[in-house]
């Protein structure tokens, strides 16, 4: 058999570390030590179990090695491929393809990020770019700016569709005790907050806040016989469309349409087969262009898709149950926190939030500036 | 080689010109300068100087915590390549999408380098 194969594994382990602001002088890898050894404890295995490790932040270069000194391990598995948020996403694919291979028999994905302690200037440092950095674009909030521009330009969409998706963001965030963000919010208040960039004030922008996770992976024979139920990958997808804003082909066209037709070809479903959708929202045009991308609505209507509390609770479509990077948490690389919120969603744990006869989800992740686009799907024992 | 990519390019701009490299085999309009082309993966690649008439492509107003908020911009060049840059002479919120821009260049002063930027197009 050729490629990934459709609920060849599972995930079984999930957890966040402490997320928000963190304990003074924590380290990235504290927390993804911390991650790595709450999502074994939420899947019955010990540390001796893990031989794939995945990891990633932007506060260490080789955080791999990192990682396996801190946990004293040596995996016979190892990647800490970066691709800015997105990059879980990819571990998931990659760690697929390991357990299928037998290159390891547990692979745990780990993430930690102190940025809102230390800064976050001192987090990710930008890279001197000679054809951008003179004009001063606040990365990555500006680029995003230039995407939103074009969407309106072209679809009529409206700042007030924009705040629908922060709005409902907060809706979500106030069900999740884990939320950073305790009050609700209201679409003036997104309309009249802070100018970041136009058409974004700082309520259409994701948090800064520290936090970390991680996510054990395993083969489906084995995840059977673990205490939880395992949610299987159902299919994975990635794209690569561009590095700079400048260089992105057209700017209200992600790779999420490569990325979620790869998805949904290996899960053998559609949109309208997904139940749960997190989607990384690092700004409110996110949400609106991967709803469009990934088949959740046409091209242009996403402006008026989210609106009317349609993915807000008790709306027809749940997106970004959990808060989302608007409300819930954002250490500057999210994508891991989706795959948890969808995990913790198909095995009904979520409850106030909880999604009712839920057996579908896609966790959507987002890296650079729309440059790296990675679609996971997940499914419950149902869906096999 | 001798001289790099960006080298070329800073050299035209200290000339007031903006730089641009052309694929004779894909027959389209490179561009940030490389040593190798995108589309056909040549090294083939030769230096043109653009008239300098573009399009805007996409804009915003980025406000930073202190001092005035400032136009960013993607143009499309006329011959068929994007950048980055920025619209001056007129209000930051008033670049708008499609607006007709033409290239000067910027001189920032002291070991900085020139930079390409645009003005609207003024109507005959």
């Amino acid at each position: 058999m050729d490629g990934l194969q459709r609920g060849s594994v599972a995930i079984v382990g999930i957890a966040e570390s402490d997320i928000g602001a963190v304990a003074k002088d924590m380290s990235a890898i504290d927390l993804m030590a911390q991650g790595v050894h709450r999502a074994l404890a939420d899947c019955g295995l010990r540390l001796s179990d893990i031989d794939g490790l995945l990891c990633a932040t932007a506060q260490s270069r080789t955080s791999g090695l990192s990682l396996a000194e801190y946990l004293g391990i040596s995996p016979a598995f190892i990647d800490s491929t970066i691709l800015g948020g997105s990059s879980f996403m990819f571990h998931v694919a990659h760690a697929q393809a390991a357990l299928q291979l037998g290159l390891c028999k547990v692979a745990v994905i780990a993430y930690g990020s102190t940025q809102r302690t230390i800064g976050r200037r001192q987090a990710s440092a930008r890279e001197y770019n000679p054809y951008e950095t003179p004009f001063r674009p606040f990365l990555p909030a500006t680029a995003y700016a230039l995407a939103a521009s074009r969407h309106m330009h072209q679809f009529g969409t409206t700042r007030t569709q924009l705040a629908a998706v922060a709005v409902a963001a907060r809706e979500w965030a106030l069900l999740n005790p884990a939320a950073w963000e305790k009050k609700p919010l209201t679409i003036d208040e997104v309309l009249a907050a802070r100018m970041i960039s136009y058409p974004f004030t700082i309520r259409d922008i994701c948090l800064v806040t520290d936090g970390g996770g991680a996510v054990v992976m395993t083969t489906a024979e084995h995840a059977r016989t673990l205490i939880k139920p395992p949610v299987f990958v159902l299919g994975c997808g990635q794209a690569i469309t561009h590095a700079n804003i400048s260089s992105m082909p057209d700017l209200t066209v992600t790779g999420a349409v490569q990325s979620g037709r790869a998805a949904y070809e290996m899960a053998r479903l559609g949109p309208g087969d997904i139940d749960v959708v997190e989607l990384y929202d690092a700004f409110t045009i996110n949400t609106v262009l991967f709803l469009e991308d990934l088949g959740f609505c046409a091209k242009g209507e996403g402006g008026r898709f989210v609106s009317d509390g349609r993915i807000a609770p008790g709306g027809t479509m749940p997106v970004n149950t959990n808060g989302g990077g608007l409300s819930y948490c954002h250490p500057g690389m999210y994508g891991l926190f989706l795959l948890v919120e969808a995990t913790r969603q198909l095995r009904r744990e979520c409850s106030a939030r909880q999604v009712a006869d839920c057996d579908t989800a896609i966790a959507h992740g987002n890296g650079g500036v729309l440059s790296s686009q990675s679609t996971v799907i997940l499914g419950t024992q149902a869906t096999l | 080689m001798t001289e790099s990519p960006l080298g070329v390019y800073q050299a035209h701009l200290e000339r007031g010109e903006l730089a641009y490299q052309w694929s004779p085999e894909a027959k389209r309009a490179v561009f940030y300068p490389r040593v190798i082309c995108p589309f056909t993966g040549s090294d083939r690649l030769e230096w043109r100087v653009s008239a300098g008439l573009g399009t805007v492509y996409a804009t915003t107003v980025t406000h930073p915590r202190e001092g005035a908020p400032y136009n960013v911009a993607l143009i499309d060049c006329d011959e068929g390549f994007r950048l980055m840059s920025r619209v001056e002479d007129i209000a930051p919120e008033a670049v708008k999408i499609g607006l007709r821009v033409r290239f000067r260049i910027h001189r920032p002063g002291g070991d900085e380098p020139s930079y390409p930027v645009f003005a609207p197009v003024e109507r005959a």
